[in-house]
């Protein structure tokens, strides 16, 4: 399928067609967001047999909405001791680089909010936005806890995007290209395609298949350290650090905070469904599939792996500082290298 | 000072600056008001002072100023997860002062609803100790469970958590008439769920890998502060005041003490500990199925209680398995209808007292597994 | 070697069994309910809020003395044999002791049911009530006598007229018998 951008191609290149493309992104995360928080309250409630919320709206569908209006409400406390300076900004800050993110995403064949040819690794480099942003927070707030937390978040976040990296590193050698765009359209005509299943190709794809697989795996686990998640939540670790690096946000900060990391699990998401799940892209072929089915294979790629991730979140316990690095440096990557190598011989020889 | 390896570095080596940190009396894994002063080196645990007293109720004063009888309610207090345990060696020292003995039924109804109780007060210490190591959905499915036996206690005695059920000499009324059939479908149930917790928590690895080798406590350490419960079985030490010395009528049923073996790492690891609770859970069913296959249908629970409590001068000293250790109560009569003294051995508060032998040189996110491994109540340190 | 991917396999497996717990309960009943509209029974012997049925209590003060943490307040009035009410009791007995005053401070009630099982008339009675929080703790102490402060005040004078008729008569005896003693 072609790719454009529909409102370059209907506005031309101009400053009204780039407005409308980053505020686009910005409506759809918003209203994600405010899904994903109900999907997320929800299924716990469902796994641990609770009915969960309720009472606002039918079948408590508009709690997201109601929690957020109350965390606007609330009142914005400043800790006495606290950075001032440093503690208002972390939180725009970590916001904003997971909201960079989001200008290379390709919703659909038709639509990206800035086409450049180095989008996974744009990507990659705004995601290390939230580190300082944390760091920041954590040293701002003048409280032991979030200090801790935001150590150990620096250094999870930083040791996780090694094998992450490896994996994309991997991909784009597969594909020979770090055009989200052009991986997405690669992967076209069916889901034996999708570099999950080795990628384009003929019957030789057989040798890499169970790495492509292994890669995807773990760019999984590297993703859901990276956005502090349940087993990796360390930061934030409820039973130790009380909230972590932002225990002593409130109000709308800490609701920056919780946006920031919705987004940023929707950001690994689709990475991973662009990457391995081919992203717009049907999976039967030239079945259901156009631009406006591009977004919806798009959108419920990367939500079923927001339901992963909340799934992993209500099953697993937390693993500990140390274990998590020696998960990170002892297992993942030498994994990742290794497949690496081989989809690098693959390539040379194919 | 004992120190670890954490990726083969020796952490004593390095000199650093030591942190200072307050957690609790509000913390949330501190379980109640418990206040430890931490001494951290990095992440290091380098000591811990526990702080308690928060809760402190008078207890032992106060009993002096009830009548026998009056005090129940307040032992019932001192451990509130497990009340019927707490009442049992009470009630049975007084029994032992005035020279008492208990129809049949109403031994067996104690049995049981002590039993009943112990398996709750596992589940909790299961579920809490999952969530410190950050597991949420283990705490919600055992905590439905504890619901159902909570609603049977409700059933039988009027209350849920603090039951002022076991009298001097008698049960405060019978139990109602479907109880034997509720109570064998809360033991199947419970047996369903445990394996739902074994697949899901006590067989995970990274479970394993959270509690295995953590906070190991040597038998003898155990033994020489006075360690008892699953602290001292998870250590290796079959030591259970029921088949030790069988008070009531423990010598009847058939069951076996767990003790933690190192299946995973090393005996008397946080992970023994647990595994022990979940044990002594299976075991607790099997007497509860003996006991209601034995439990006589008739007779009266209240006809051995006496009209007025007042045992003739003497002291006594009993002691029962308390699911969190051995719990004793020493009772002084001077021959009049109230105490001269009770004082209550805790275990929760002897266990506790191990805490910072065993959490020296483990991270500071052990320290809390540790701690919720103990399985300590506040209400009955501080008392 | 082998140790290391047995470690990484047995990570991973474990993984996806407690996954598959997780979602086996995703689908399964769900346990809780929509509280204030539908509750589950609360069985009748269950003990929450007490309630007094002023007809049947005979001021035997049984309750108060025996209550472990003294929230019981209980005053007692004699009933004069004059009195013109001629009061009785839900059985038909003639009442011997007003209760002008009973309280009970729910705020301190530790719900042991120890009053009801020592109140010989079973007047003193749990319920299955167990809403009533309040704002104050002084909302928390209900008042139990259904006798009026009129009621209360006319039944102490009468009381007060009768115990100094009675004095007095007392007196005028004594004094009979010590002046028989002098004779
Ligand atoms: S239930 Fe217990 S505490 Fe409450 S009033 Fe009765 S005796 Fe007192
Ligand atoms: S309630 Fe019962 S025990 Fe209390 S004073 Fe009245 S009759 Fe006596």
């Amino acid at each position: 399928m072609e790719t454009f951008n529909v409102f370059d191609v209907l506005l031309g290149n101009n400053f009204l067609s780039a407005l409308i493309s980053v505020v686009l992104p910005l409506v759809f995360l918003v209203i994600y967001a405010l899904i994903a928080i109900l999907g997320e309250l929800k299924i716990s409630a469902w796994i641990q047999e609770r009915l969960g919320p309720m009472r606002t709206g039918p079948y408590g569908i508009l709690q997201p909405l109601a929690e957020v209006i109350k965390l606007i409400q609330k009142e914005d406390i400043v800790p006495a001791g606290a950075n001032k300076l440093l503690f208002n900004l972390a939180p725009y800050i970590i916001f904003a680089g997971s909201f960079a993110g989001f200008a290379v995403i390709p919703f659909t064949a038709a639509f990206v909010p800035a086409e450049i040819n180095i989008g996974l690794f744009y990507v990659f480099a705004v995601g290390a936005f939230a580190v300082i942003g944390i760091v920041m927070g954590g040293w701002a707030s003048n409280n032991k806890y979030s200090l801790l937390g935001a150590m150990r978040s620096a250094s999870q976040m930083i040791s996780y995007e090694i094998p992450g990296a490896l994996v994309i590193l991997s991909a784009a050698v597969l594909a020979n290209t770090l055009d989200m765009q052009k991986i997405t359209s690669l992967q076209e005509g069916g889901f034996w395609n999708w570099f999950l299943f080795g990628g384009p190709g003929g019957f030789s794809k057989i040798w890499i298949l169970p790495f492509t697989l292994l890669l995807s795996l773990i760019y999984m686990i590297a993703s859901l350290a990276e956005t502090n998640r349940t087993p990796f939540d360390i930061p934030e670790g409820e039973s130790e650090l009380v909230a972590g690096y932002h225990t002593e946000y409130s109000g709308m900060k800490f609701a920056m905070f919780f946006f920031a990391e919705y987004s940023n699990m929707f950001i690994v998401a689709a990475i991973l469904s662009i990457v391995f799940l081919g992203g717009w892209t049907s999976p039967f072929g030239s079945f259901m599939s156009g631009y406006w089915w591009g977004i919806f294979w798009f959108v419920s790629k990367a939500m079923f792996i927001v339901f992963i991730q909340i799934w992993l979140r209500w099953t697993l316990p937390r693993v500990r500082v140390d274990q998590l690095m020696y998960l990170g440096w002892k297992i993942l990557l030498p994994f990742a290298l290794v497949c690496f190598v081989i989809i690098s011989l693959y390539r040379i020889i194919y | 000072m004992t120190t670890r390896k954490i990726l083969d570095i020796d952490f004593s080596r390095i000199d650093t600056d030591r942190m200072r940190l307050n957690v609790g009396p509000q913390h949330p894994s501190t379980h109640g008001v418990l206040r430890l002063e931490v001494e951290l080196d990095g992440e290091v645990v380098t000591n811990v002072i526990p702080h308690i007293g928060y809760l402190h109720r008078c207890f032992e004063k106060i009993a002096e100023n009830m009548n026998y009888q009056q005090v129940i309610p307040y032992v019932d207090r001192m451990d509130y997860i497990s009340s019927m345990n707490n009442e049992l060696p009470y009630v049975i020292a007084v029994e032992k002062l005035l020279g008492l003995k208990v129809p049949e039924k109403v031994e067996y109804i104690r049995v049981i609803m002590a039993e009943l109780n112990r398996i709750a007060n596992h589940q909790i210490a299961i579920a809490t100790f999952g969530l410190d190591a950050g597991a949420f959905t283990p705490f919600l499915y055992l905590f439905r469970d504890r619901e159902y036996i909570l609603w049977i206690f409700e059933k039988a005695t009027g209350g849920r958590l603090l039951f002022n059920y076991f009298w001097v000499g008698g049960l405060a009324n019978d139990v109602y008439p479907t109880f034997k059939e509720d109570v064998l479908n809360i033991v199947k149930q419970v047996r369903k769920t445990n394996k739902d917790i074994e697949e899901l928590l006590i067989y995970n690895k990274i479970f394993i890998d959270r509690t295995a080798n953590i906070g190991v406590l040597p038998a003898d350490v155990a033994i020489n502060y006075g360690c008892s419960g699953p602290m001292l079985r998870g250590s290796g030490v079959p030591f259970d005041l029921r088949k030790a010395e069988p008070y009531s009528i423990y010598d009847r049923f058939d069951f076996e003490i767990p003790v933690g073996k190192g299946e995973v790492g090393t005996v008397g690891d946080c992970w023994d500990r647990n595994i022990v609770r979940m044990r002594e859970i299976e075991q607790s069913c099997r007497i509860i199925e003996q006991a209601i296959a034995q439990m006589p249908d008739t007779g009266d629970v209240q006809s051995a209680i006496p009209k007025k409590v007042r045992p003739p001068k003497g002291e006594v000293y009993f002691r029962c398995e308390n699911p969190k250790g051995e719990l004793g109560f020493y009772i002084i009569s001077d021959g009049k209808d109230k105490p001269y003294r009770v004082k209550g051995r805790a275990p929760s508060f002897v266990n506790l007292s191990v805490l910072p032998e065993i959490s020296r040189g483990y991270l500071f996110a052990d320290l809390i597994v540790i701690l919720g491994s103990i399985d300590i109540v506040l209400g009955e340190i501080d008392r | 070697m082998i140790d290391y991917f047995k470690y990484v396999w047995t990570w991973f497996y474990t993984i996806l069994i407690g996954m598959r717990v997780t979602l086996k309960h995703l689908f399964a009943k769900k346990v809780t309910i929509q509280y204030p509209n539908e509750r589950y029974p609360i069985p009748p012997i269950a003990r929450n809020r007490l309630q007094l049925d002023p007809d049947r209590c005979n001021g035997c003060m049984q309750c108060s003395r025996i209550c472990p943490v003294q929230c019981i307040t209980v005053e007692t009035l004699k009933v004069v044999p004059t009195d013109p009410e001629k009061p009785r009791m839900f059985d038909g007995t003639p009442r011997k002791i007003w209760v002008p005053r009973y309280d009970i401070d729910f705020a301190k009630c530790c719900f042991c049911g120890l009053c009801t099982t020592v109140c010989p008339t079973e007047a003193i009675k749990h319920t299955t009530d167990f809403e009533y929080s309040s704002y104050t703790r002084e909302d928390l102490i209900y008042h139990f006598s259904d006798m009026s402060p009129e009621k209360v005040e006319e039944k102490k004078n009468l009381l007060a007229e009768w115990t100094a008729k009675e004095k007095a008569a007392k007196a005028k005896q004594e004094s009979e018998v010590s002046s028989k003693e002098v004779n």
